[in-house]
């Protein structure tokens, strides 16, 4: 049932509209970051306030709801989210991945591939590629005028000077359309691929930092990387305990104290239909 | 003031314009698909779509620029109470509404700049008629190539040739939308013929 008390989706019209023409200027603009007035929300900095407020813009009576945290849709930002937009827009939600029209994800993208009509939105911490390497915003935002990704570049070969290989394993840098350098939020580098070619709409929403960027379907997105050392999506070399999957992202969990440990899918919804068809790993009770 | 000034809005705000947004994105994500877009029945010679996307995106925050036959009375008295959009010229202006004749030349628009290409201005143009025939459209968000009945293909190639900068357009038609964002490449035809 709705809260009557809020105007649909919570925003006020006004700020709907605002953020509904960044997400347009972001998809005409692919991997560019659109600022906008973020607002206030009903959360603390850092819980998805930009992806609830894109989700908030997006959403339509008639959709269908999925919230996934790290792949999880039982932890405790994606319940709270789930029900935030069931009590303020009384839309109906899933944890499963091919119902949902809408999905707003914390750090994960799901293992089903996404499929055209469906609309995946990103919580982001930090938009700029850059920032750690430039605190400056007056410099990244000419930086990223000039398509000056020089010092993106001189990171990853300084990951390959220390490490032997580029150590960066998640918020992995990527260049949409071979012009802008953006950041993909903190997914998993094994996420990457999945954000090319992609036939759903991808859009990210970064609260604290006033940020709105997208990804329209059918965008090329290469992930940064050099001839010698080629981009490589890489997962825990194990299957997943639960499930047997070996091609999921899994999780490491600490089962003991005595080195006790288990890997399991992160994306619970492809696990537990994996468990449902009658596939079953190692650990499985 | 005519009656009709107060009538033709969106009977229920936050749903219709959450529904009349959807069209209009999956139009820009999508460009070359064609997409109904209801809700609105502004005065002539509005057409219903462009009514919707006038009320779906455009508040007093966003001046907006009458080109031609849709700079009346009945439209802006309209827009006013509807919208509260500030009307300013070409050069002011968030968004553009007007035939494609109407509404030339593009080099009068705001393009962004080099650090804020998203400071540019969005052009609603009412066409005649809307189909998935004519120039062939490549790039983000068409996954081969799509077609799509444009007024021109030299002025729209040399949109894009600002790339990232440059002008993104809405066509609107009766109540359907299809939208050219600035990173479409347009090529006639008998070009792509040529090619293969």
């Amino acid at each position: 049932m709705t809260d009557q008390a809020y105007n649909f989706a919570y925003l006020d019209e006004q700020t709907k509209r605002m953020i509904r023409r960044a997400i347009l200027k972001g998809l005409a603009i692919p991997g560019y970051q659109v600022p906008f007035a973020s607002r206030e929300m009903p959360m603390p900095y850092g819980w998805g306030t930009g992806g609830v407020q894109v989700s908030a813009a997006v959403l339509t009576p008639d959709d269908r709801f999925k919230v996934i945290d790290q792949g999880a849709d039982d932890t405790t930002n994606a319940v709270s989210i789930r029900s935030f937009f069931e009590r303020t827009a009384g839309v109906a939600t899933t944890t499963v991945t091919t119902e949902a029209t809408v999905i707003q994800t914390r750090h994960r993208i799901p293992e089903v591939p996404l499929a055209e009509g469906q609309i995946l939105v990103y919580q982001v911490p930090i938009p700029e590629p850059l920032r750690f390497l430039e605190p400056r915003e007056s410099e990244t935002r000419k930086m990223h005028s000039l398509e000056e990704y020089g010092l993106m570049h001189v990171k990853l070969y300084e990951d390959i000077a220390r490490h032997g290989h580029i150590a960066t394993s998640y918020a992995y840098p990527v260049k949409v359309e071979g012009r802008y350098v953006m950041d993909p939020s903190p997914i998993p580098k094994f996420d990457n691929p999945k954000l090319a070619d992609c036939p759903a709409i991808q859009l990210f929403g970064a609260g604290r930092e006033q940020r709105i960027y997208a990804l329209p379907p059918y965008t090329q997105v290469v992930s940064l990387d050099f001839e010698d050392h080629p981009f490589e999506a890489s997962r825990a070399d194990h299957p997943c305990g639960l499930c047997g999957a070996v091609d999921s992202y899994l999780d490491e969990v600490i089962t003991d104290d005595a080195g006790g440990r288990m890997f399991v899918c992160s994306d619970t919804d492809y696990c537990e239909t994996r468990q449902a068809a009658g596939h079953r790993g190692k650990d499985a009770a | 003031m005519h009656p009709q000034t107060l009538e033709g809005g969106f009977a229920n705000p936050a749903a219709d314009a959450a529904h009349a947004f959807r069209s209009v994105m999956e139009a820009v994500a999508r460009p070359g698909t064609i997409h109904e877009i209801t809700g609105a029945r502004p005065p002539a010679p509005l057409s219903p779509a462009a009514g919707a996307v006038l009320l779906t995106l455009c508040d007093t925050d966003t001046p907006l620029y009458l080109a031609g036959a849709a700079d009346c009375d009945a439209v802006r008295a309209w827009l006013a109470f509807h919208t509260g959009a500030p009307l300013a010229g070409p050069s002011d202006c968030m968004f553009a509404l007007g035939t494609w004749d109407a509404l030339l030349p593009l080099s009068a628009y705001p393009k962004g700049s080099p650090e804020y290409p998203d400071r540019s201005a969005t052009l609603i143009v009412e066409a005649p008629a809307l189909s998935d025939e004519g120039a062939v459209l490549q790039g983000p968000g068409i996954r081969d190539t799509a077609r799509l009945s444009l007024p021109d293909i030299g002025a729209f190639r040399q949109n894009r040739a600002l790339f990232p900068l440059g002008l993104d357009f809405l066509f609107t038609c009766d109540g359907r939308i299809a939208a050219l964002p600035r990173a479409t490449r347009v090529a006639a035809p008998a070009e792509m013929a040529e090619a293969r």
